[in-house]
Parts: structure tokens; C-alpha cells; sequence
């Protein structure tokens, strides 16, 4: 229809002002109904994570029981951390919890993705067998392991050894059981990552002589080195929240061997009743994402790393 | 090029590496396979052979877990749980999605910061206060609490995922049908859904494997044993009176079946979509 414009130049300007309040209207529409559509999500977040998070920050300097009002205390919950022993050796755990998660899981992952990258056939299997743990429910993790490390019956009789009852093995064990449960998922990840780098190089290489380990140190690394920074920051974040395979596998026991932050908490709130003192917890969990994502970023941004 | 070389300009691995890979893949399957042989097994026969075949394929310990444990009722459970879940945050991470990929929301980008920095928040942080807050409003123990936390907590990560598909189907189809004189109503459900189908079902997939899986939550927001779902049940059983590790492991083996079957079935979708999960930001 505007072809015919300019034959009716009388009627053009008022056309297009009418197509103009009608395209501010449509405008107007499309953002309500935008913002329709967000509602839903917004208000089930803001009601079930957002609101109880701010609470917490609340409930963290308080003295609370979890029933009943809240007395403010200041920062005393904080202050307590410092000479309290449960927590700072909980702490301590989860320092060696995410190193042990950071080598092993690391070593397995880039080892199955760099040998499966060169794989001619059957990758396609390996890589799906690697993921399978990672998609079995941690309940059901555990529960294989228990029975593998079980002293009368699995590999415990084997070695004479009690995986998880003694206070020495019992974190490396249920670390090592978190370790199966997600290093295939990082054979994915990197698998993906080394896929994307250019063939040309590794040709450059070999004509020069290279040998794979040269290869995957001088090629392989720093071409995946995004990927590789990534993970190995959502392995710290992961690792001092560990929960599940502690709760399930050890409790926190034997005599408090594998008590990480995340038990701690849980059992200062619902056994202890002390749901502030659990708040600040809480609190001192999500700083630490917190930072190692605020030190991620800044490595990032000062290294000029493109994730 | 060298035939010896892979399109990636690579030698292929060499004997050593496919023994390693070898290895890796005994790693990673050996545990779940020795689980299910010890399912089939007597308690006697358990402590003796602990990594051979049974002498004997006890079938009927899945009957006597399925029974002592309440499998049924557990798998009952979190088939609602599950299917709640999964149908709401479809729904609502769709619509969400949708206004921020193809239609023009003022403040997009402060709320998919919000989705981001929300998503990435652990459940330690908000757990307790959330805790005291499901027993004031009567959720606690309920179904609809836990799934209104699933959807809380797996929609942001969903809504971003499904957002990544819809920028991916072309404008010109959508122009095309307003050109023809379709609705945004007519729209979204004849070109938009089609088209998104496979993110939905991705989506759908990965939602409903995390919560199937789902741990802390459910232990922590149901406690009657008729509204646990299978990974409660399965844990109550498991360090419960019984003690039996051949019962237990029957019983772990029927939760860990449907999923399993699944995964296999889809396992592209599946792989794909959480790997995704964690690559996000």
C-alpha cells in the first residue's frame, strides 16, 4: 500500500501519524504482555528464594530459635565462628574436600576427554558410559559405594580396611564417591572444548615434531583454558557445598571426621535450634561463592579470558 | 594429510590410551554393576562372593524391597512431585522466556541479571528461613511446597535455556504470520511452540532428572513417609532397621531404573542439556 503514497500526497502524512500512534500502542501491549509473562516467575522466586534470602542476612544477626521472635545480637553469630570449633574444623574439610575434588575429578576429566578426542570409533560410548554416574541420584550413589567400601562385604574386607568408619579415611572416601559422581560430566564439558580447537595447530605440531603430551600442554590446555578456568571455579563452588554424600554416606561421622559447612549448618538448625546461628552459616556459604565468582571474574577480565 | 591422522589433525590414541579409556569406563560402570549383582544375591551369599555373579539370581529380592521399603508408594510420589514440577516450570519459564526473547520488555536486561544471580544463589543460603517460613504458611509437608520450591529453584536456569532457543528460531516466520494477519496468541502457539519444541523437551528432561534425583529439599521439606518421594523412601530404607544391603541395593535399583531407561533412550537430549547446566553463565 505505500507504493501508492505518493499519488495521494494528501492523505501520507495522516496515514503514517495514525500507523504511529497505533505502533505506540501495539509497543505499550507487547511490553504489558511481556511483563504478564514474567510475573509468574518473578513472584515464585522473589516468594521462595529472594525474600528467605534476605531474611537470612536478618536471622544472621540474631539469636533464634527457629519459633518465636528473633533477638538482635549483632554480629555475635559471626564472632562465634571464629572460636568455634565444630565450624572452623567443618571449614577445614571443606578446604580439603575441594582439594581433593579439584585434582582427581580435573586429572580423570581432561585424561578421558583428551584420549576419547583422539578416538577414531566408539567415542560416542565412552562418553555416554563416563556421564551415566553423574545422572544417578546421589541416594543411590551412595548407597552402591556403601556397599563396595563396606568392611564385611566389599573392597573394606578386601584391604582389611574401614573406609568410612574410620576417622582418617572417611573424608577421602565420601570425596572420592563425589569424585565418580561428577568427573564423566567434566569428560563432556572439556571433550566439547577440545573439539572446538583448530585442527590446523595440532598438523603445525606434529610436523614439528610434538609428541601428545607436548600437544596437550602446549595446544590442548591453552585453547580450552576458558572452559578449564569455569569448571575449576564451579568445582570450588560445588566443593564447599558439598551436602548430600556426607549427609547420606557418614553424617558427618565418624566423631565428626567428614562434618563439612553444609552438615554443620543443617544440624546447628534442625537439631540445634539455632536457626540464626545456621542463618549466618548460610550466610558465610553463599560469601564464598560469592567471592571465588567475584575472583573468577576479575581473573577474567584482567587476564582477557573469553569464556 | 596423513591417513593416519583424525579429522581434528590428531594421531589417534595409541593402545595405552584405549586402556585407559578402558579403565575409565570400568571406573565409571563397575560400581553400578556390582550394585545390581548384589541386588540378586542372598545376604550369605553377599559377604563371600561380593564381586562375582550370584550363584543364584534372587528375583525375589526385588519383590521383598518393593514391599518393605515402599517403593510403590515412593515412585507414586515422585511421579507427582516430578510431573508438578516439570508441568509448571514449563509453563512459567516458557512464558518467561518467551516476552524476553520476542517481544520487546522494557528492563530485560535487569531481569535476566536477576535470573542469573538468582539462579547461581546455593539453597544453603535461604534453606533455613525457607524452612521456618513452609511450616507458617502450612506448606511444609505438603506436595505443593516442595513442587512451588523445584519450580523456584530449577525455573531460572530453564527460563535462560528455553530463552537460548527461541532467539534461535527466525524472525522472518513469525513476520510472515503477522503479515498473514495471526494474533501474537496465534503466534506463539502455531510457530513459536513447534519450533521450541525440542528446547522444551530438553528443558523438560533435565527439570525432571534433577528432581527425581533431588535430595536436600525433600529431606528436608517432607517427613510423613506417604508424601515421600522414591529418593527419601529409598534413603529412610537404607539406613533404617533393616540394615539389609541386598534389600537395599534391590531397592536402589528400582529407583535408579526409570531414570536410567530414560537417559539411555534420550541420552543426546539429556547430555546436551546438562551439560548446559553447567555452563550457564
Amino acid at each position: 500500500m505505500t507504493s501508492l503514497a505518493p499519488s495521494e500526497p494528501r492523505t501520507a502524512p495522516v496515514r503514517s501519524e495514525g500507523t504511529r500512534a497505533r505502533r505506540g500502542m501495539l509497543r505499550r501491549r507487547t511490553a504489558l504482555i511481556g511483563w504478564l509473562f514474567l510475573v509468574p516467575l518473578m513472584v515464585v522466586n522473589l516468594a521462595v528464594v529472594l525474600a528467605p534470602s534476605l531474611q537470612a542476612i536478618w536471622y544472621s544477626f540474631t539469636d533464634w530459635s527457629g519459633i518465636g521472635d528473633a533477638a538482635f545480637i549483632g554480629i555475635d553469630n559471626y564472632t562465634r565462628m571464629l572460636s568455634d570449633q565444630g565450624f572452623l574444623s567443618a571449614l577445614w574439610h571443606n578446604l580439603q574436600w575441594t582439594a581433593i575434588s579439584l585434582v582427581v575429578p580435573t586429572f580423570l576429566g581432561l585424561l578421558g576427554a583428551f584420549l576419547l578426542s583422539r578416538v577414531r570409533r566408539g567415542a560416542v560410548v565412552f562418553r555416554l558410559v563416563y556421564f551415566i554416574p553423574y545422572t544417578v541420584a546421589s541416594v543411590v550413589s551412595a548407597a552402591a559405594w556403601r556397599t563396595l567400601l563396606s568392611p564385611t562385604e566389599g573392597f573394606g574386607a578386601v584391604f582389611g580396611l574401614n573406609f568410612l568408619g574410620s576417622p582418617q579415611l572417611a573424608l577421602p572416601s565420601v570425596a572420592l564417591v563425589n569424585t565418580w559422581a561428577f568427573w564423566g560430566f567434566l569428560v563432556v564439558v572439556y571433550l566439547s572444548a577440545m573439539q572446538a580447537v583448530n585442527p590446523a595447530l595440532y598438523e603445525a605440531a606434529s610436523l614439528d615434531g610434538a609428541g601428545p603430551v607436548r600437544q596437550f600442554v602446549s595446544i590442548t590446555i591453552p585453547n580450552i583454558r576458558p572452559t578449564l578456568v569455569f569448571m575449576t571455579m564451579q568445582s570450588i563452588i560445588w566443593s564447599f557445598l558439598a551436602f548430600d554424600f556426607v549427609y547420606i554416606l557418614t553424617n558427618g561421622g565418624p566423631a565428626g571426621a567428614t562434618e563439612v559447612l553444609s552438615t554443620y549448618m543443617y544440624r546447628t538448625a534442625f537439631s540445634g535450634l539455632e536457626a540464626g546461628y545456621a542463618s549466618a552459616i548460610g550466610i558465610v556459604l553463599a560469601s564464598i561463592s560469592g567471592v571465588i565468582v567475584a575472583a573468577y571474574h576479575i581473573l577474567r577480565k584482567s587476564r582477557g579470558w573469553d569464556a | 594429510m596423513n591417513a593416519r591422522r583424525l579429522a581434528n589433525g590428531q594421531r589417534p590414541t595409541g593402545f595405552w590410551g584405549m586402556v585407559v579409556l578402558v579403565v575409565l569406563f570400568a571406573f565409571a560402570l563397575g560400581p553400578i554393576v556390582l550394585f545390581a549383582l548384589s541386588s540378586l544375591k542372598s545376604r550369605a551369599e553377599l559377604a563371600t562372593n561380593p564381586f562375582g555373579l550370584p550363584s543364584e539370581w534372587r528375583f525375589s529380592n526385588f519383590l521383598d524391597a518393593w514391599t518393605q521399603a515402599g517403593m510403590g508408594m515412593g515412585l507414586l510420589n515422585s511421579a507427582i512431585l516430578v510431573g508438578g514440577t516439570v508441568a509448571l516450570v514449563i509453563v512459567i519459564a516458557g512464558l518467561a522466556a518467551y516476552a524476553l526473547a520476542r517481544l520487546e520488555v522494557p528492563g530485560r536486561g535487569a531481569v535476566l541479571t536477576y535470573l542469573l544471580v538468582i539462579g547461581a544463589l546455593p539453597i544453603q543460603l535461604f534453606l533455613v528461613p525457607l524452612f521456618y517460613l513452609a511450616t507458617r504458611t502450612g506448606l511444609y509437608d505438603t506436595y505443593l511446597g516442595v513442587i512451588l520450591i523445584y519450580v523456584a529453584v530449577f525455573s531460572p536456569f530453564a527460563t535462560l535455556l528455553l530463552r537460548a532457543f527461541l532467539i534461535g528460531i527466525p524472525k522472518e516466520l513469525e513476520e510472515a504470520a503477522r503479515i498473514d494477519g495471526a494474533g501474537e496468541l496465534r503466534i506463539a502457539a502455531r510457530i513459536i511452540l513447534p519450533n521450541a519444541l525440542p528446547g522444551i523437551l530438553t528443558v523438560a528432561l533435565v527439570t525432571a532428572l534433577s528432581a527425581y534425583n533431588e535430595f536436600l529439599l525433600a529431606v528436608t521439606f517432607l517427613q510423613s513417609p506417604d508424601r515421600m518421594p522414591v529418593s527419601t523412601t529409598f534413603f529412610a530404607f537404607q539406613t533404617g532397621y533393616s540394615q539389609d544391603t541386598t534389600l537395599a541395593a534391590a531397592a536402589g535399583v528400582i529407583m535408579l531404573l526409570p531414570m536410567l531407561l530414560l537417559f539411555l533412550l534420550l541420552q543426546r537430549r539429556f547430555v546436551e542439556g546438562l551439560a548446559s547446566t553447567g555452563m550457564s553463565s
